[in-house]
C-alpha cells in the first residue's frame, strides 16, 4: 500500500488538531482560572453583623439538620468559640477585639473555593465545583476516607462519626437546590441586618470595593476571599484584621489545586522511566556477572592449556628418554649377543 | 493434674498463645463496637482531627516498615546481589502480610468499607490517596504473586510453580516502579495542607523524603526481623540461610548508613529550602532536631560503626532504633505536628480502644506470620527445589 503525499499530510493535520483537543492534564502554566462566569457567592459584611444566630437557624431549617440542644435564640453559645460540624453547616462566633468597645460578630461556613481543595483531593469525586460557584458533594459515591477534611485550609467539612451505618461529610452547599431554583440561601433570607449579600461574584467584588472606597474609617481595606486559597465565591469585608476575629491570613493565594500538580506531574514520568532505569542496572549486572563468568573460564582454561602443553612436553621428554633407553638397551644386548656369537665362533 | 492434662497445658497455654489469644478477642470486641456503633464510639476523632493512629501508624508507618520486600527483592534480582537470596523470602513474606494488614486496617479507618473499591470506578485522579489506593491494591497483588513459589511448593504444585518462579524479574520490576510511587505519595498526601502541617515537616520535598526513608526502613526492618526470626525460628532454618545471615546483616547495615546519610543530607536542603533555620529554636524544632540528629544522622554513624568492625549486634540494635525513627518520622507528619496550630484542648490523642485495635492488627500480623514460617519453605529451601531460582 502506498501512502500519498495528500493522505500523509491529511494524517499529520489530524494528530496535531487531536493533540490540542481534550484538556491539559497539567495543572501548572501560565493560565489562571478566575472561577465560572457569572457564578454566585455570598458577600459578608462582618461589620453589620449583629449575632442574632438567625442564619443558623434558617441553615437548620432548609437543610433538616436535627434539632441543637440550645435554642438558635440562645445566645450564650456565643461564649465558646465554635466550628462547623455535621450538626452545623453555619456557626457564628463572636470576638472581643482589642480597641474595640463593641464585640465583634463572624458567620462562618463554607467558603466554595473556585478551586477546592476537598474536591482536588478526594479519590472518589464527591465533590463538585458547580458552575453556579457551589460546591456540593455526593453521598453515594463517599468512601469516608475524610481527606477533604485534611486538605480544607478553612476546616469547614465535618463528618457524621456516630453512625455506624454509611455515615456523611457535612458542610454547607451555598443551598444548591435553592439557588438552582432562583431562591436564595436560608441564611441570607434571614439576615435581618443585611450582612449578607447575595450576588454573583464579580458584582459582589465590586460592592465590597464600593463600600471600603465611601467608608474608609468602617473597614479595613481588604476583601477576605478574592485571593485566599486562589480565591472563594463567599466573600468577607470587616472593620477589623481578619486574623483578629479568628481567620487565617496565613494562607496564601495558590489554589489547593497546585500545590500537588508538581508532584503529580512527576508520577507518570516515574512509570515511564523506572523501567528503562531498572532494566538497565539489571542488564548491567546481568553483563558484569557474565563479563566475570567469561574471565574465570579463561583463567580455568589458560591455565589447563598451559598445564597441558607442559605434560605434553613432559611425557614427550619422557618418552624419548624412554625411546633412548630401550634404544641403549637393545643395542645393548645385540653387541653381548654379537660378542657371545664371536666367542663361539672361536 | 494427670499427664495428659499437664500436655495439652504445654500444647496450648505458652505465654504466646496467651497474650496473642487475649488481644485477639479484646480487638474483636472493639471490632463489633465499631461496626456497629461508628467510629465516634471507639474514636477520638473529631472534625478537626480527621486523621488518628489508624491513618499515621496503621497506613504510614505500616506502609514504610512493609517496604523490605521491594528492597530486598531489588537488591538480589535487579542488582544482582545474590548472596543475600536467603533473605528474599522472609522480606517478601512481611511485605505482603504488612500491605494485607495496611488494608485490613483501613476497613476500620474508612466510614464505609465496603465502598473501598469506589476509587477505581469514580477515578478521582487528581487526589494522591487516589495514587495510594491503585498502587497498594496492585503492589498487595503484585507481593502475593511474588511470594506464591513458597506456597506451591509447600503444596507440591511443581508445575505452577514454575510459572511463578518466571514472572520473578516482571514482578520485581512491577514492585519496584509501584513502591517508588505509593511510597512518595504517601508523603505527598499531605503537601495540600501547608497551613496545617508545621513548617518543619512541611516541604516540597515530602515526596521524596517518604520514599527515601521506606528504603531506610526496608533495610532496618529486615535486619530486625531476622534478629526476631534468629531467636524465634532457627530451627525451620536451613545452613544457606544462616551461614548467609551475617552477610545480610553486614551489607544491609552498610546500604542503610550510606542511604541515611544520603536523607540526612536531602533533609537539611529540606530546611535551607524553606528558609526555617530560625525555627529550630522553638519547641517544635527542638524535637525536629531529636529526629533528624537522634533517629538519622545517629544510627547512620552507628550503622557505619557496626559494619567497620563487624559488630553484628551493634547493626542489630541500630537497626531496632532506626525503625523507631521511621514510626517517630511517620506520626511527625501525619499526628505531632500536624494541626500545630490548634489550641492544646483540639488536639488528638489516640483513645485505648484505638490503640487496642492498632495492636490488634500487628498481632493478627505475627500470628499469620509464625503460622506461615512453621510450615512453608521461608527460611529454608524446600529439598526438592534446591538451586532452582
Amino acid at each position: 500500500m502506498s501512502i500519498s503525499r495528500r493522505k500523509f499530510l491529511g494524517w499529520i493535520g489530524a494528530a496535531g488538531i487531536g493533540s490540542t483537543v481534550g484538556k491539559s492534564a497539567l495543572a501548572s502554566g501560565n493560565k489562571h482560572f478566575e472561577g465560572y462566569p457569572g457564578s454566585f457567592g455570598v458577600l459578608h459584611d462582618i461589620s453589620r453583623c449583629v449575632g442574632c444566630r438567625s442564619c443558623e437557624a434558617a441553615c437548620n431549617k432548609v437543610n433538616d439538620l436535627p434539632v441543637p440542644d440550645k435554642a438558635f435564640t440562645d445566645i450564650s453559645v456565643l461564649d465558646e468559640k465554635r466550628r462547623t460540624t455535621s450538626k452545623a453547616y453555619t456557626v457564628v462566633n463572636r470576638y472581643d477585639v482589642a480597641g474595640k468597645k463593641e464585640p465583634v460578630f463572624r458567620k462562618n461556613q463554607c467558603n466554595h473555593c473556585l478551586e477546592p481543595a476537598c474536591a482536588s483531593v478526594c479519590f472518589v469525586r464527591a465533590f463538585k465545583k458547580t458552575p453556579t460557584g457551589a460546591v456540593t458533594y455526593d453521598p453515594n459515591v463517599c468512601v469516608g476516607c475524610r481527606y477533604c477534611m485534611i486538605a480544607c485550609p478553612f476546616e469547614i467539612p465535618a463528618y457524621e462519626y456516630n453512625k455506624a451505618l454509611e455515615p456523611r461529610v457535612m458542610k454547607c452547599t451555598m443551598c444548591y437546590p435553592r439557588i438552582s431554583k432562583g431562591q436564595l440561601p436560608g441564611c441570607v433570607e434571614a439576615c435581618p441586618v443585611e450582612a449578607l449579600t447575595f450576588g454573583k461574584r464579580e458584582d459582589l467584588l465590586m460592592i465590597a470595593r464600593e463600600r471600603i472606597r465611601k467608608y474608609p474609617d468602617r473597614y479595613i481595606n481588604h476583601i477576605y476571599g478574592e485571593t485566599e486559597m486562589g480565591g472563594t465565591n463567599w466573600l468577607y469585608i470587616s472593620g477589623v484584621a481578619f486574623s483578629d476575629i479568628g481567620m487565617r491570613e496565613d494562607l496564601g493565594v495558590t489554589p489547593a489545586p497546585e500545590l500537588t500538580s508538581g508532584a503529580l506531574a512527576a508520577v507518570p514520568v516515574v512509570a515511564g522511566l523506572w523501567p528503562v532505569l531498572l532494566m538497565g542496572i539489571y542488564a548491567i549486572s546481568k553483563r558484569k556477572e557474565s563479563i566475570s563468568q567469561q574471565e574465570i573460564e579463561d583463567a580455568v582454561r589458560a591455565v589447563s592449556d598451559k598445564a597441558d602443553s607442559e605434560l605434553a612436553q613432559a611425557l614427550a621428554k619422557a618418552r624419548k628418554e624412554q625411546e633412548a633407553a630401550v634404544r641403549k638397551e637393545v643395542r645393548k644386548a645385540l653387541e653381548e649377543a654379537a660378542r657371545s656369537r664371536d666367542k663361539e665362533d672361536i | 493434674m494427670s499427664d495428659k492434662a499437664a500436655n495439652d497445658a504445654k500444647t496450648w497455654f505458652t505465654p504466646f498463645n496467651v497474650i496473642s489469644g487475649t488481644i485477639i478477642i479484646i480487638g474483636i470486641v472493639i471490632t463489633i463496637l465499631r461496626f456497629t456503633r461508628g467510629l465516634g464510639a471507639v474514636t477520638n476523632l473529631s472534625d478537626n482531627n480527621p486523621w488518628g493512629i489508624w491513618i499515621g501508624f496503621d497506613l504510614l508507618v505500616g506502609v514504610a516498615l512493609a517496604a523490605g520486600g521491594y528492597v530486598t527483592s531489588a537488591a538480589v534480582y535487579i542488582f544482582g546481589m545474590k548472596k543475600y537470596h536467603s533473605a528474599v523470602r522472609p522480606a517478601v513474606l512481611t511485605g505482603f502480610l504488612g500491605y494485607a494488614l495496611v488494608v485490613v486496617a483501613l476497613n476500620y479507618d474508612v466510614g464505609i468499607p465496603w465502598r473501598l473499591p469506589y476509587p477505581f470506578i469514580y477515578q478521582g485522579t487528581t487526589s494522591f490517596l487516589f495514587e495510594v489506593a491503585a498502587c497498594v491494591a496492585l503492589y498487595l497483588t503484585v507481593l502475593f504473586l511474588e511470594f506464591m513459589p513458597a506456597p506451591l511448593e509447600w503444596l507440591g504444585l511443581k508445575k505452577v510453580r514454575e510459572l511463578a518462579v518466571k514472572l520473578t524479574m516482571v514482578l520485581t520490576v512491577l514492585g519496584v516502579i509501584i513502591s517508588t510511587l505509593h511510597q512518595s505519595s504517601l508523603g505527598a498526601i499531605f503537601l495540600i495542607a501547608p497551613s496545617k502541617l508545621h513548617p518543619l515537616w512541611y516541604s516540597p520535598y515530602l515526596p521524596t523524603f517518604f520514599f527515601i526513608s521506606s528504603i531506610i526502613a526496608g533495610l532496618s526492618m529486615v535486619i530486625f526481623e531476622s534478629t526476631l526470626s534468629h531467636h524465634y525460628f532457627a530451627d525451620k532454618m536451613d545452613e544457606v540461610h544462616i551461614k548467609e545471615n551475617e552477610g545480610v546483616t553486614l551489607g544491609f547495615g552498610k546500604a542503610a548508613s550510606l542511604v541515611l546519610a544520603g536523607y540526612f543530607m536531602i533533609k537539611i536542603i529540606g530546611i535551607a529550602g524553606g528558609n526555617n533555620w530560625n525555627l529550630l529554636g522553638t519547641s517544635y524544632g527542638l524535637w525536629f532536631l531529636v529526629e533528624l540528629l537522634g533517629f538519622v544522622a545517629l544510627p547512620s554513624f552507628l550503622y557505619a560503626v557496626g559494619v567497620r568492625n563487624k559488630d553484628l549486634t551493634l547493626i542489630k540494635w541500630t537497626a531496632v532504633w532506626t525503625v523507631l525513627g521511621v514510626v517517630i518520622n511517620r506520626l511527625n507528619v501525619s499526628l505531632i505536628a500536624f494541626n500545630w496550630q490548634l489550641p492544646s484542648s483540639q488536639r488528638y490523642f489516640p483513645s485505648w480502644m484505638e490503640i487496642a485495635i492498632s495492636v490488634f492488627v500487628v498481632t493478627v500480623g505475627i500470628v499469620v506470620f509464625r503460622f506461615i514460617v512453621t510450615r512453608m519453605p521461608v527460611f529454608y529451601e524446600h529439598p526438592d527445589y534446591k538451586d532452582k531460582h
